[in-house]
């Protein structure tokens, strides 16, 4: 399906660069760029490795497997879990690979070495504040303890640090997206007639779509949650800091996806051997993305009282139409793999898929990463349904659907893409080859068995965020499968993939050990041009100003009115004080 | 801008799709009349719930219309004030509105196997309406993570035969959402548990709205 029009024959792909600038790694043209690249990926993976050992930990306790610690720690287990997978592992790979994508799509160097650290710095010091007020709460003699989750809902309260370790670590991301968006500010003075660059196109609308949603968590943390564990102020109206929460809690969920569709758009084309099929219709995805991902905040609290049902139905409709990027994104990415496919010599209605690169892990791992991601946009789409939600709402139904969204699609694209840049990075040919090869597999395998189990369980009733979902009063009655086959499943399916998490970071290790210049490097950093190029497409898609108005209209309709009405009998009103006291 | 047949057709197609499941959707709310958790149930004090008129004292009262009943659930770490010392009991065939609301931290009201599902946020009150057609014993969970505790937090909601209902429960109630005539609502679900003490603390004083419960 995917044949290229008359206009648009591929054209060799070796004569769009030179010889000698092909063969230096990105490490070699770009160092200080590579370098920051190389420490955000560096916490990543130290993010990722720990947050996997907690989630083995959880995955038997739960299930009653095999519990070794006290119940009542489970949950600073599962806060670790959260935080770290949900918002560190991810969010540095972001700025690793946006740092990297900003530096190629312009061709030059980020603007100023030191302030690129001084963002790092920041990110990393308020990821090990939060992190240590996660974990003094396993320590009996440390007065930290932040076992709120990672949506920390008030009036549960944390200690302290753990939101002036998240504060700093947002303000670190502003400033991380200053970085890349006053590079393009220079590139544009050089290049006044250029399209944009595809990447860093996808950058700054991602950007642009945070600076927007991070505006509800920075709100309720520095104005509410921060203040009332410093006893600054006495109560915080719940529902108001929910839903600030929210504000920030869908968009956020584009945040981990869209390095994932970054890959999936400029360089998994190239992996299967072709070219990206469109580049103005990736274009119009990101656009779609900045401005829809905030106003549909409110499908998180469709079960929540005090917000009225018509906001909820706006929520709603706005989230439905968010499934029209993922669908281009799902035609565009199937057919530049089939037209990958087809230039290695593939053939048939699905014979083509034979020919693509299966035992490249890089591109194993994103493609079966998209697969997961099809399942998982569909469960999504019943959380979506404002009313059979309430069969699923806070079940394990939930888990199981963000654990193929985030913990597949994203997490998994994300380590497929580093066994492709991060040899370009360091200048280090990958290690360890065999194991990257089954890698993805293992994941794959893993997720299929503890997600399926988990949304089976979640339509029984299950809960979600408890240690111990086993209860004297009543049983579960799964309509399909039996308690105990999932709970084997679950169970199985944690270890198999903490086993992966173990064998992605120990293929990294060895390559961050590895010698450099030894060995053929394998990848480089050059990307085909699309068969359907920039420069036939509109040039008001460019106008990210124009966009980013649009998108903050929409926000101020979805939430102008209901955050109105809850502050407007008194932003402290209901009054709740915290817990513990 | 070139945009391929293929990828037209699966445009109107995704279009077409999204349009639709808004319309099962609207469908639900309209047509089923599925009425979702909403502003309805009015704001109250968190650490005095029953202080206005939006809350009454914890517990199963008759509603204004025959074979309707409310039920008031405190829920606050780790109980649900009725539901865990003693089950929730109303009679089958019958139609019941459950207020919910939260007496400290976030907490969630799921009756197990159903779509009675909500949050209980501290301030609000949720409001759930459902019918139960036939006698039957379901499990109450709280979904939300509330602390330390929150995986023993759990409770019975019990739907009796309505002849065994009216053997236990206290006929002559006059009871309107009113909380001035409550004087003589008798809110006795559980007549036959007296271990329990948590829940219907005053079934002879119910007029007393401000009495603690614990």
């Amino acid at each position: 399906m995917a044949h290229p029009h008359k206009s648009e024959t591929p054209q060799a792909y070796e004569a769009e660069e030179t010889q000698l600038k092909d063969r230096l790694a990105f490490v070699d043209k770009y160092p200080s760029a590579a370098r920051i690249s190389r420490l955000s990926l560096g916490v990543s993976f130290t993010a990722l490795t720990i947050g996997a050992l907690l989630g083995i930990v959880q995955a038997l306790h739960r299930t009653n497997v095999f519990r070794f610690i006290d119940s009542a720690d489970y949950y600073s287990v599962l806060t670790g879990h959260g935080v770290l997978l949900a918002l560190f592992f991810t969010i540095f790979f972001l700025t690793g690979i946006f740092t990297w994508g900003t530096s190629r799509s312009l061709g030059r160097e980020l603007h100023s070495p030191r302030f690129s650290l001084a963002w790092f710095l920041l990110m990393l010091s308020g990821a090990v504040m939060t992190a240590t007020a996660i974990f003094g709460g396993l320590v009996g003699q440390i007065p930290f303890s932040a076992d709120v989750l990672y949506t920390f809902y008030a009036p549960l309260e944390a200690h302290p640090l753990f939101y002036a370790g998240l504060a700093a670590w947002l303000v670190g991301t502003w400033l991380a997206g200053a970085d890349w968006l006053r590079s393009y500010y220079h590139w544009r003075q050089d290049n006044p007639d250029e399209r944009i660059p595809l990447q860093m196109f996808m950058i700054m609308t991602t950007m642009l779509m945070w600076y927007i949603a991070t505006l509800g968590v920075a709100v309720e943390v520095l104005f509410f949650l921060l203040p009332l564990s410093l006893g600054l102020i006495q109560s915080v109206d719940p529902l108001l800091t929910r839903t600030l929460f929210w504000f920030f809690g869908h968009p956020v969920v584009y945040f981990w996806l869209m390095p994932a569709y970054f890959a999936w758009y400029t360089v998994l084309p190239k992996l299967s051997g072709g070219r990206l099929f469109s580049d103005p219709l990736a274009r119009v995805v990101f656009i779609l993305f900045l401005i829809l991902s905030t106003p549909v905040g409110f499908h998180h609290q469709y079960a929540d009282p005090g917000v009225p049902e018509g906001f909820k139905f706006i929520a709603m409709t706005n989230t439905m139409f968010l499934l029209l990027p993922s669908f281009l994104t799902a035609f565009t990415v199937v057919a530049s793999m089939e037209y990958g496919a087809r230039q290695r010599g593939g053939s048939g209605y699905l014979g083509w898929l034979k020919a693509l690169p299966w035992g490249n892990p890089a591109f194993a791992g994103c493609a079966l990463a998209g697969m997961m991601f099809a399942a998982g946009g569909f469960s999504g789409i019943v959380n979506a349904g404002m009313n059979i939600n309430s069969l699923v709402h806070n079940t394990l139904w939930v888990p199981g659907h963000f654990h193929l969204t985030v913990g597949t699609a994203s997490a998994l694209t994300m380590m497929a893409i580093s066994y492709w840049l991060y040899p370009q990075i360091t200048g280090k040919r990958l290690q360890f080859y065999g194991v990257a090869q089954a890698q993805p597999y293992v994941w794959f395998i893993g997720m299929g068995l503890m997600s399926n189990a988990m949304h089976r369980a979640g339509l029984a009733g299950v809960p979600r965020r408890t240690a111990e979902p086993q209860y004297q009063q009543f049983d579960f009655v799964p309509a399909l499968g039996s308690m105990s086959e999932m709970r084997l499943q679950i169970a199985l399916g944690g270890t198999l993939l903490t086993l992966g998490a173990v064998m992605f970071v120990t293929v990294m290790l060895g390559t961050w050990f590895a010698e450099r210049g030894r060995g053929r490097l394998r990848v480089d950093s050059h990307l085909p041009e699309p068969i359907s190029g920039a420069t036939d497409s509109p040039r008001v898609l460019d106008n990210v100003k124009l966009w980013f108005a649009i998108a903050v209209v929409l926000v101020a309709i979805a939430y102008g009115f209901p955050i109105y009405s809850m502050v407007a009998d008194g932003v402290f009103t209901p009054a709740a004080p915290p817990f513990p006291a | 801008m070139h945009v391929h047949r293929f990828e037209r057709l699966w445009l109107v197609g995704a279009l077409t799709l999204i349009v639709l499941f808004i319309g099962t959707v609207t469908y639900g709310a309209v047509g089923a009349g599925y009425g979702m958790v909403d502003a309805t149930g009015g704001q109250v004090d968190p650490t005095n719930t029953t202080a206005s008129e939006n809350f009454r004292e914890p517990g199963v009262y008759e509603g204004s219309e025959p074979g309707h009943y409310d039920v008031y659930v405190e829920a606050k770490q780790f109980l649900f004030v009725p539901g865990t010392s003693s089950p929730i009991r109303v009679p089958a065939n019958s139609t019941v509105t459950f207020h919910v609301t939260s007496a400290d931290v976030m907490h969630g009201f799921e009756v197990v196997g159903t779509n009675i599902n909500t949050m209980a946020v501290p301030g609000q009150v949720a409001t759930v309406t459902a019918e139960f057609d036939e006698p039957g014993e379901y499990g109450l969970v709280c979904n939300e993570y509330c602390g330390s505790g929150h995986h023993t937090m759990a409770g019975t909601l019990s739907v009796v035969p309505e002849s065994q209902y009216n053997g236990t429960s206290t006929a002559n109630t006059t009871s309107t959402a009113n909380t001035t005539s409550t004087a003589n609502t008798t809110s006795t679900a559980n007549t036959t548990s007296a271990a329990n003490t948590t829940s219907t603390a005053n079934t002879t004083s119910a007029a007393n709205t401000t009495t603690e419960v614990n």
